[in-house]
């Protein structure tokens, strides 16, 4: 255990530096883009130190871990409020948002795919296939409008944007979870097709068990495995389609605090978030790759 | 499938080429004309500057078209390289590499683009740059995995052992094997950086105002979609026939070229 989490050590390392370089790709003086060309040489020195950007390159990234390492992620710019402190608010939206999509991609997905296995071929099939492959091309900036017209516009069923009651996370996560949910159809399908061709599915029909029993008790089990991996991989997608879905449907999470943060140049409060998301998404994989292993027998074992 | 993703694909080329004949005004405002329904002069109606919306989608696709092209091309030949030589070569460089493209994919799908989009600023350039330094990683993933099973390859032992060169033999004898892999992962990567491109334009990182973009055209048609619903839709529309199209094209490319690719969906 510990040492699958110290394999995690270059990367970890390799993100710290990435985001850290982030405001020193800045064109020009990091300090003038933020504040502006109006802004008076004091602000701009007091910027500077409070960012570090008068020390040697290595002693601010060293500051830079240091901080991290004690949950300190700076102050936004232009508020001066502790960046750790608009994380805390954030990102519980964009979990809570991120883990409904998901229920709403499985409960869609699974299902649907399951059924476009076993009447492969039939109408049904093609009609489903059509359909996944048809929502897969549909971006999350052009779904999330579309229900928003038909769901909140026309039809008044939600509010049209923003966190003010509880059925407002419907429709952003709809636009995640459709999404998700064309993916997962069409993994299920292919996975149990292939696993209902093995052997040992023909040997549970010939011993006389019901097509009932062979589904569930044999192909379901081998068939649905590979789809643990395809979820944590979709995680981070859903994670970064977050960004999109927030900002339209005026979601306050971690995206529209990134996008936020971006039209305002208030790189601390970017950099910060662009690194939660990426440590996030390390994570998930991780516990993926654990559940994985815990799940199949095969690899129990290595 | 195929006959429909070649028609798609054929009808925007041809629509780019028509627009260039009759000459389109993408940017001339109306403000006597503003969020007009389709009609029988502005075949998809205005938008909120009374712009023509059809000569702005043409002009999007052209826009969206040339982004594709040119970040598909710089981050295959750079993942192509690092691939190359990392599976060719192995040992340390292989291992420092590949560590490299595993920080990369630390960061998911286009956050690292968002990020690169923000701090360089705005416009086309640096949008083509931000999404050309995160692009990079997948081809070089594939690249690598393919060359190092290629290295073990009959042919390449005999090559080396007449004296060829590493250069040579990367070029010669195991590049021209990866070609119909990388085709097939180009035609599917196109789809996703043009909604790379369209997303970022979309958060107003990528083409500026009042250049026409399908992302930035969306951005604005979600403001106005109380009072000309038609504007998201048309765009929308567009959009993901075109997705579609290389999607399937992507597909059709797959099993004529018979590449076991690893996506399915």
């Amino acid at each position: 255990m510990i040492k699958r989490f110290a394999t995690l050590l270059p990367v970890v390392f390799g993100v710290l530096c990435l985001t850290f370089a982030l405001l020193h790709l800045v064109p020009g003086d990091p300090v003038d883009v933020m504040l502006g060309e109006s802004a008076s040489a004091a602000d701009r020195t007091a910027l500077k130190a409070q960012l570090g950007l008068d020390q040697p390159l290595l002693v601010q990234f060293g500051q830079y871990v240091m901080h991290l390492l004690q949950g300190d992620f700076g102050a936004s710019i232009h508020t001066q409020t502790p960046i750790s402190q608009l994380l805390w608010q954030a990102y519980p939206a964009t979990l809570l948002l991120a883990i409904v999509a998901l229920a709403i991609g499985l409960s869609i997905g699974v299902p649907l795919g399951i059924w476009s296995a076993l009447k492969a071929g039939h109408w049904q099939d093609v009609l489903i296939t059509m359909l996944s492959i048809r929502l897969a091309a549909m971006p999350a900036f052009w779904l999330g409008p579309v229900l928003m017209l038909v769901f909140a516009v026309w039809l008044g069923w939600f509010p049209v944007s923003g966190m003010t009651s509880h059925v407002a996370i419907v429709l952003p996560a709809l636009t995640l979870g459709l999404g998700l949910s064309a993916i997962l159809t069409r993994m299920t399908r292919t996975s149990l097709l292939e696993v209902l061709n093995e052997d040992y599915i023909r040997t549970a029909r010939a011993k006389g068990l019901s097509e009932r029993q062979v589904l569930l008790k044999h192909a379901l089990r081998a068939a649905l495995l590979p789809l643990v991996t395809i979820v944590g991989l979709q995680m981070g997608s859903l994670l970064a389609g977050a960004v999109i879905t927030e900002t339209i449907f005026s979601w306050n999470g971690i995206g529209r605090l990134l996008v936020d943060s971006i039209e305002k140049r208030d790189y601390p409060v970017t950099q910060a978030c662009v690194l939660v998301v990426a440590f996030s998404y390390v994570l998930i994989n991780q516990a993926t790759d654990m559940v994985y292993r815990w799940l199949d027998p095969r690899t129990r074992a290595a | 499938m195929k006959t429909f993703s070649l028609l798609t694909l054929g009808f925007w080329l041809l629509v780019v080429i028509m627009g260039h004949a009759v000459g389109l005004n993408p940017n001339q405002i109306d403000l006597n004309a503003i969020l007009q329904w389709p009609s029988s002069q502005h075949w998809l109606g205005t938008d909120d500057l009374g712009r023509d919306i059809l000569a702005r989608v043409i002009r999007g696709v052209e826009v969206s078209f040339l982004v594709t092209v040119v970040v598909t091309a710089v981050t295959m030949s750079i993942g192509l390289s690092i691939g190359l030589v990392a599976g060719y070569k192995g040992g340390k460089l292989d291992a420092a590499l590949m560590q490299l493209t595993n920080i990369f994919l630390a960061f998911p799908g286009m956050l690292l683009a968002i990020a690169f989009a923000a701090v360089l600023g705005a416009g086309i350039n640096n949008l083509i740059l931000a999404l050309c330094l995160t692009g990079w990683v997948t081809y070089a993933r594939l690249t690598r995995g393919q060359s190092l099973a290629l290295r073990q390859r009959l042919h390449v032992l005999a090559a080396e052992s007449l004296g060829a060169s590493s250069l040579r033999v990367m070029l010669l004898h195991i590049l021209p094997l990866l070609v119909s892999i990388l085709l097939v992962e180009a035609a599917y990567s196109m789809a996703s950086v043009m909604i790379a491109e369209a997303s970022l334009s979309f958060l107003g990182l990528g083409i500026q105002a009042p250049n026409a973009s399908w992302g930035a055209m969306l951005r604005d048609a979600v403001r106005f979609m109380l009072v000309a619903p038609h504007y998201v839709l048309t765009v929308g529309v567009c959009m993901m026939s075109l997705i579609l199209a290389i999607n399937l094209g992507g597909d059709v490319l797959r099993d004529k070229l018979d590449v076991r690719s690893e996506r399915q969906a």
